[in-house]
Protein backbone atom coordinates (compact mmCIF):
# COMPACT_ATOMS: atom_id res chain seq x y z
CA UNK A 1 0.00 0.00 0.00
CA UNK A 2 1.66 3.28 -1.02
CA UNK A 3 1.98 6.39 1.02
CA UNK A 4 1.72 5.16 4.60
CA UNK A 5 2.83 8.00 6.82
CA UNK A 6 5.35 7.34 9.52
CA UNK A 7 6.46 9.67 12.28
CA UNK A 8 9.72 11.48 11.69
CA UNK A 9 11.39 9.08 14.07
CA UNK A 10 10.61 5.72 12.52
CA UNK A 11 11.88 3.82 15.54
CA UNK A 12 8.50 3.06 17.06
CA UNK A 13 8.44 1.62 20.52
CA UNK A 14 7.55 -1.98 21.17
CA UNK A 15 3.77 -2.03 21.40
CA UNK A 16 3.18 -5.55 22.62
CA UNK A 17 1.54 -6.48 19.34
CA UNK A 18 1.89 -10.19 20.07
CA UNK A 19 1.52 -12.24 23.24
CA UNK A 20 3.92 -14.86 24.58
CA UNK A 21 2.13 -17.75 22.85
CA UNK A 22 2.15 -15.93 19.49
CA UNK A 23 5.86 -15.37 19.98
CA UNK A 24 6.52 -19.08 20.58
CA UNK A 25 4.61 -19.86 17.42
CA UNK A 26 6.48 -17.33 15.31
CA UNK A 27 9.89 -18.32 16.67
CA UNK A 28 9.10 -21.99 15.92
CA UNK A 29 8.06 -21.27 12.33
CA UNK A 30 10.16 -18.33 11.21
CA UNK A 31 12.96 -20.47 9.75
CA UNK A 32 10.35 -22.27 7.69
CA UNK A 33 7.01 -24.05 7.85
CA UNK A 34 7.16 -27.88 7.99
CA UNK A 35 6.84 -29.24 4.46
CA UNK A 36 4.08 -31.74 5.11
CA UNK A 37 0.45 -31.90 3.95
CA UNK A 38 -0.77 -30.63 7.35
CA UNK A 39 1.95 -28.15 8.33
CA UNK A 40 -0.09 -26.38 11.02
CA UNK A 41 -0.73 -29.67 12.81
CA UNK A 42 2.99 -30.40 12.86
CA UNK A 43 3.79 -26.85 13.98
CA UNK A 44 1.19 -27.18 16.75
CA UNK A 45 2.75 -30.45 17.93
CA UNK A 46 6.19 -28.85 18.06
CA UNK A 47 4.97 -26.09 20.37
CA UNK A 48 2.54 -28.24 22.38
CA UNK A 49 -0.68 -26.55 21.31
CA UNK A 50 -3.88 -27.78 19.66
CA UNK A 51 -3.88 -27.46 15.86
CA UNK A 52 -7.09 -25.42 15.94
CA UNK A 53 -5.57 -22.84 18.30
CA UNK A 54 -2.45 -22.51 16.14
CA UNK A 55 -4.60 -21.91 13.09
CA UNK A 56 -6.78 -19.39 14.90
CA UNK A 57 -3.71 -17.47 16.09
CA UNK A 58 -2.09 -17.49 12.65
CA UNK A 59 -5.29 -16.14 11.07
CA UNK A 60 -5.41 -13.40 13.65
CA UNK A 61 -1.75 -12.51 13.04
CA UNK A 62 -2.50 -12.33 9.32
CA UNK A 63 -5.52 -10.07 9.89
CA UNK A 64 -3.38 -7.72 11.93
CA UNK A 65 -0.64 -7.93 9.27
CA UNK A 66 1.98 -9.06 11.76
CA UNK A 67 2.36 -11.86 9.23
CA UNK A 68 2.19 -10.37 5.73
CA UNK A 69 1.52 -13.78 4.21
CA UNK A 70 2.62 -17.39 4.54
CA UNK A 71 4.56 -17.75 1.35
CA UNK A 72 7.76 -18.46 -0.54
CA UNK A 73 10.54 -15.90 -0.77
CA UNK A 74 12.28 -16.12 -4.13
CA UNK A 75 15.98 -15.90 -4.80
CA UNK A 76 16.16 -13.07 -7.32
CA UNK A 77 19.28 -14.34 -9.02
CA UNK A 78 17.96 -17.87 -9.44
CA UNK A 79 14.80 -16.51 -11.08
CA UNK A 80 16.77 -14.57 -13.66
CA UNK A 81 16.79 -11.16 -11.99
CA UNK A 82 20.52 -10.77 -12.09
CA UNK A 83 20.55 -7.00 -11.72
CA UNK A 84 19.43 -5.42 -8.48
CA UNK A 85 19.86 -1.69 -8.37
CA UNK A 86 19.28 0.50 -5.36
CA UNK A 87 18.46 3.83 -6.97
CA UNK A 88 19.03 6.88 -4.78
CA UNK A 89 17.98 10.46 -5.44
CA UNK A 90 18.40 13.87 -3.87
CA UNK A 91 14.83 15.13 -4.15
CA UNK A 92 13.70 18.58 -3.05
CA UNK A 93 12.09 18.29 0.38
CA UNK A 94 8.87 20.01 -0.64
CA UNK A 95 8.35 17.62 -3.57
CA UNK A 96 9.36 14.27 -2.12
CA UNK A 97 6.03 13.09 -0.70
CA UNK A 98 4.20 13.34 -4.01
CA UNK A 99 7.08 12.14 -6.15
CA UNK A 100 7.91 9.31 -3.76
CA UNK A 101 4.38 7.98 -4.12
CA UNK A 102 4.63 8.15 -7.94
CA UNK A 103 7.96 6.37 -8.02
CA UNK A 104 6.80 3.77 -5.50
CA UNK A 105 3.86 2.90 -7.73
CA UNK A 106 6.06 1.99 -10.71
CA UNK A 107 5.77 -1.72 -11.53
CA UNK A 108 9.51 -2.38 -11.48
CA UNK A 109 10.04 -0.75 -8.07
CA UNK A 110 9.80 -3.19 -5.17
CA UNK A 111 10.65 -0.95 -2.21
CA UNK A 112 10.60 2.83 -2.00
CA UNK A 113 11.50 4.90 1.05
CA UNK A 114 12.42 8.37 2.15
CA UNK A 115 15.48 8.36 4.39
CA UNK A 116 17.54 11.17 5.89
CA UNK A 117 20.46 12.75 4.08
CA UNK A 118 23.79 12.34 5.82
CA UNK A 119 25.84 15.23 4.51
CA UNK A 120 28.46 15.67 3.29
CA UNK A 121 29.02 12.07 2.19
CA UNK A 122 25.45 10.97 1.49
CA UNK A 123 23.16 13.58 -0.12
CA UNK A 124 20.29 11.26 -1.17
CA UNK A 125 16.88 11.11 0.52
CA UNK A 126 14.80 8.89 -1.83
CA UNK A 127 15.60 5.20 -2.19
CA UNK A 128 13.88 2.94 -4.73
CA UNK A 129 14.86 -0.69 -5.33
CA UNK A 130 14.68 -1.88 -8.92
CA UNK A 131 15.09 -5.46 -10.16
CA UNK A 132 15.74 -6.51 -13.72
CA UNK A 133 17.17 -9.34 -15.77
CA UNK A 134 20.16 -7.22 -16.78
CA UNK A 135 21.77 -3.93 -15.80
CA UNK A 136 20.65 -2.53 -19.16
CA UNK A 137 17.07 -3.24 -18.18
CA UNK A 138 17.55 -1.61 -14.80
CA UNK A 139 19.18 1.37 -16.52
CA UNK A 140 16.08 1.76 -18.70
CA UNK A 141 13.90 1.76 -15.61
CA UNK A 142 16.16 4.35 -14.00
CA UNK A 143 15.71 6.54 -17.06
CA UNK A 144 11.94 6.43 -16.58
CA UNK A 145 12.32 7.35 -12.93
CA UNK A 146 14.59 10.29 -13.78
CA UNK A 147 11.99 11.54 -16.26
CA UNK A 148 9.30 11.39 -13.58
CA UNK A 149 11.44 13.16 -11.00
CA UNK A 150 12.59 15.84 -13.43
CA UNK A 151 14.29 18.88 -11.95
CA UNK A 152 13.05 18.06 -8.45
CA UNK A 153 15.91 15.51 -8.32
CA UNK A 154 19.22 17.40 -8.10
CA UNK A 155 21.28 14.21 -8.40
CA UNK A 156 20.93 10.45 -8.40
CA UNK A 157 22.87 7.23 -8.55
CA UNK A 158 22.33 3.47 -8.88
CA UNK A 159 24.11 1.12 -6.50
CA UNK A 160 24.12 -2.37 -8.01
CA UNK A 161 24.36 -5.28 -5.61
CA UNK A 162 27.21 -7.59 -6.50
CA UNK A 163 27.00 -10.12 -3.67
CA UNK A 164 24.51 -11.29 -1.06
CA UNK A 165 26.47 -11.40 2.17
CA UNK A 166 23.62 -12.43 4.45
CA UNK A 167 19.90 -12.98 3.94
CA UNK A 168 18.29 -14.53 7.01
CA UNK A 169 15.52 -11.95 7.28
CA UNK A 170 13.94 -10.43 10.35
CA UNK A 171 14.14 -12.95 13.20
CA UNK A 172 12.28 -12.86 16.49
CA UNK A 173 14.36 -13.88 19.47
CA UNK A 174 12.83 -16.37 21.88
CA UNK A 175 12.13 -14.80 25.26
CA UNK B 1 13.44 -25.80 -13.08
CA UNK B 2 10.64 -26.84 -15.45
CA UNK B 3 7.37 -25.12 -16.34
CA UNK B 4 5.56 -26.63 -13.35
CA UNK B 5 8.29 -25.33 -11.05
CA UNK B 6 7.86 -21.86 -12.51
CA UNK B 7 4.11 -21.98 -12.01
CA UNK B 8 4.59 -23.28 -8.48
CA UNK B 9 7.03 -20.48 -7.67
CA UNK B 10 4.52 -17.95 -9.00
CA UNK B 11 1.64 -19.35 -6.92
CA UNK B 12 3.63 -19.90 -3.73
CA UNK B 13 4.79 -16.28 -3.65
CA UNK B 14 1.17 -15.24 -3.18
CA UNK B 15 0.89 -17.43 -0.13
CA UNK B 16 -1.00 -20.41 1.24
CA UNK B 17 -4.15 -20.25 3.39
CA UNK B 18 -4.49 -21.20 7.04
CA UNK B 19 -6.51 -24.37 6.55
CA UNK B 20 -5.80 -27.97 7.51
CA UNK B 21 -4.40 -28.89 4.09
CA UNK B 22 -3.04 -25.62 2.69
CA UNK B 23 -1.18 -27.17 -0.25
CA UNK B 24 -4.31 -28.80 -1.69
CA UNK B 25 -5.49 -25.70 -3.64
CA UNK B 26 -2.07 -25.22 -5.27
CA UNK B 27 -1.82 -28.92 -6.06
CA UNK B 28 -5.27 -28.83 -7.63
CA UNK B 29 -4.35 -25.75 -9.74
CA UNK B 30 -1.27 -27.50 -11.10
CA UNK B 31 -2.75 -30.97 -11.51
CA UNK B 32 -0.30 -32.45 -9.01
CA UNK B 33 -0.67 -34.38 -5.77
CA UNK B 34 0.12 -32.55 -2.53
CA UNK B 35 3.12 -34.87 -2.11
CA UNK B 36 4.45 -33.84 -5.51
CA UNK B 37 4.03 -30.16 -4.65
CA UNK B 38 5.90 -30.68 -1.37
CA UNK B 39 8.70 -32.58 -3.13
CA UNK B 40 9.14 -29.76 -5.63
CA UNK B 41 9.00 -27.14 -2.87
CA UNK B 42 11.68 -29.02 -0.86
CA UNK B 43 13.89 -29.27 -3.92
CA UNK B 44 13.51 -25.59 -4.80
CA UNK B 45 14.47 -24.67 -1.24
CA UNK B 46 17.43 -27.07 -1.22
CA UNK B 47 18.63 -25.64 -4.55
CA UNK B 48 18.32 -22.09 -3.24
CA UNK B 49 15.81 -21.05 -5.91
CA UNK B 50 13.54 -20.16 -3.00
CA UNK B 51 15.27 -18.78 0.07
CA UNK B 52 12.50 -19.43 2.58
CA UNK B 53 8.95 -20.75 2.89
CA UNK B 54 6.84 -19.74 5.87
CA UNK B 55 5.31 -16.77 7.67
CA UNK B 56 6.79 -13.51 6.35
CA UNK B 57 6.85 -11.07 9.26
CA UNK B 58 6.17 -7.35 9.07
CA UNK B 59 8.64 -5.45 11.22
CA UNK B 60 6.45 -2.35 11.49
CA UNK B 61 3.38 -4.32 12.62
CA UNK B 62 5.49 -6.04 15.26
CA UNK B 63 6.34 -2.63 16.60
CA UNK B 64 10.02 -3.23 16.07
CA UNK B 65 12.68 -0.75 15.09
CA UNK B 66 14.87 -1.13 12.07
CA UNK B 67 17.27 0.85 9.99
CA UNK B 68 19.29 0.62 6.80
CA UNK B 69 22.99 1.03 7.50
CA UNK B 70 26.04 1.31 5.29
CA UNK B 71 29.79 1.42 5.61
CA UNK B 72 32.83 1.74 3.42
CA UNK B 73 35.07 -1.30 3.85
CA UNK B 74 38.64 -1.23 2.54
CA UNK B 75 38.94 -3.85 -0.20
CA UNK B 76 41.66 -5.86 1.52
CA UNK B 77 39.49 -6.08 4.64
CA UNK B 78 36.12 -6.65 3.01
CA UNK B 79 35.43 -10.27 3.95
CA UNK B 80 36.64 -9.86 7.51
CA UNK B 81 34.37 -6.84 8.00
CA UNK B 82 31.43 -8.64 6.36
CA UNK B 83 31.83 -11.52 8.80
CA UNK B 84 31.90 -9.13 11.76
CA UNK B 85 28.70 -7.43 10.57
CA UNK B 86 26.94 -10.74 9.78
CA UNK B 87 27.77 -12.15 13.22
CA UNK B 88 25.17 -9.84 14.75
CA UNK B 89 21.79 -11.59 15.02
CA UNK B 90 20.06 -8.24 14.47
CA UNK B 91 21.55 -7.93 10.97
CA UNK B 92 18.79 -9.36 8.78
CA UNK B 93 20.28 -8.74 5.34
CA UNK B 94 23.70 -7.65 4.13
CA UNK B 95 24.64 -6.85 0.53
CA UNK B 96 27.76 -5.76 -1.25
CA UNK B 97 27.06 -2.82 -3.55
CA UNK B 98 29.20 -1.04 -6.09
CA UNK B 99 29.89 2.33 -4.54
CA UNK B 100 32.32 3.89 -2.10
CA UNK B 101 29.78 2.76 0.52
CA UNK B 102 30.12 -0.89 -0.41
CA UNK B 103 28.38 -2.74 2.41
CA UNK B 104 24.64 -2.24 3.01
CA UNK B 105 22.77 -4.00 5.78
CA UNK B 106 19.43 -3.92 7.55
CA UNK B 107 19.40 -3.94 11.35
CA UNK B 108 16.12 -5.07 12.94
CA UNK B 109 15.50 -4.96 16.70
CA UNK B 110 12.48 -5.27 18.92
CA UNK B 111 13.81 -2.57 21.24
CA UNK B 112 14.49 0.78 19.54
CA UNK B 113 17.38 1.55 21.89
CA UNK B 114 19.14 -1.58 20.70
CA UNK B 115 19.64 -0.17 17.18
CA UNK B 116 22.08 2.49 18.39
CA UNK B 117 23.87 -0.14 20.50
CA UNK B 118 24.31 -2.50 17.54
CA UNK B 119 25.60 0.33 15.38
CA UNK B 120 28.08 1.36 18.08
CA UNK B 121 29.24 -2.26 18.47
CA UNK B 122 29.80 -2.67 14.73
CA UNK B 123 31.69 0.61 14.52
CA UNK B 124 33.93 -0.49 17.39
CA UNK B 125 34.54 -3.96 15.94
CA UNK B 126 35.20 -2.85 12.38
CA UNK B 127 36.71 0.59 12.83
CA UNK B 128 34.33 1.83 10.08
CA UNK B 129 31.97 4.78 10.58
CA UNK B 130 28.38 3.76 9.83
CA UNK B 131 25.72 5.61 7.85
CA UNK B 132 22.46 5.18 9.76
CA UNK B 133 19.49 5.63 7.40
CA UNK B 134 16.15 4.90 9.11
CA UNK B 135 13.05 5.22 6.98
CA UNK B 136 11.21 8.54 7.32
CA UNK B 137 8.38 7.57 4.96
CA UNK B 138 7.46 4.51 2.93
CA UNK B 139 5.92 4.62 -0.53
CA UNK B 140 5.70 0.99 -1.51
CA UNK B 141 6.69 -2.39 -0.16
CA UNK B 142 5.97 -5.44 -2.22
CA UNK B 143 7.70 -7.85 -4.51
CA UNK B 144 6.45 -10.54 -6.81
CA UNK B 145 9.00 -12.01 -9.16
CA UNK B 146 7.90 -13.88 -12.25
CA UNK B 147 10.64 -16.26 -13.39
CA UNK B 148 12.39 -14.57 -16.32
CA UNK B 149 13.86 -17.41 -18.27
CA UNK B 150 13.78 -21.16 -18.41
CA UNK B 151 16.54 -22.48 -16.17
CA UNK B 152 19.28 -24.61 -17.65
CA UNK B 153 18.43 -28.34 -17.50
Amino acid sequence: MPGTMQSADARTAWTGAIDAVDRRLLVASQAGLPLVPRPYRELAASVGLPEEEVMRRLRHLLERRVIRRIAALPNHYALGYRANGMTVWDVADEAIAGLGALVGALPFVSHCYQRPRRLPHWPYNLFAMVHGATRDEVAEHVGRMAAILGSAARSGDVLYSSRILKKTGLRLQPE
Amino acid sequence: MDTLDQQLIDLLQDGIPVVERPFAPVAHRLGLTEEAVLERLSRLLAEGVLTRFGPLLDAAALGGAFTLAALSAPEADFDRIANLVNAHAEVAHNYRREHAFNMWFVIGCEQPSRIAEVIAEIERETGCPILDLPKVDEYFLGLHLTPRQPAPA
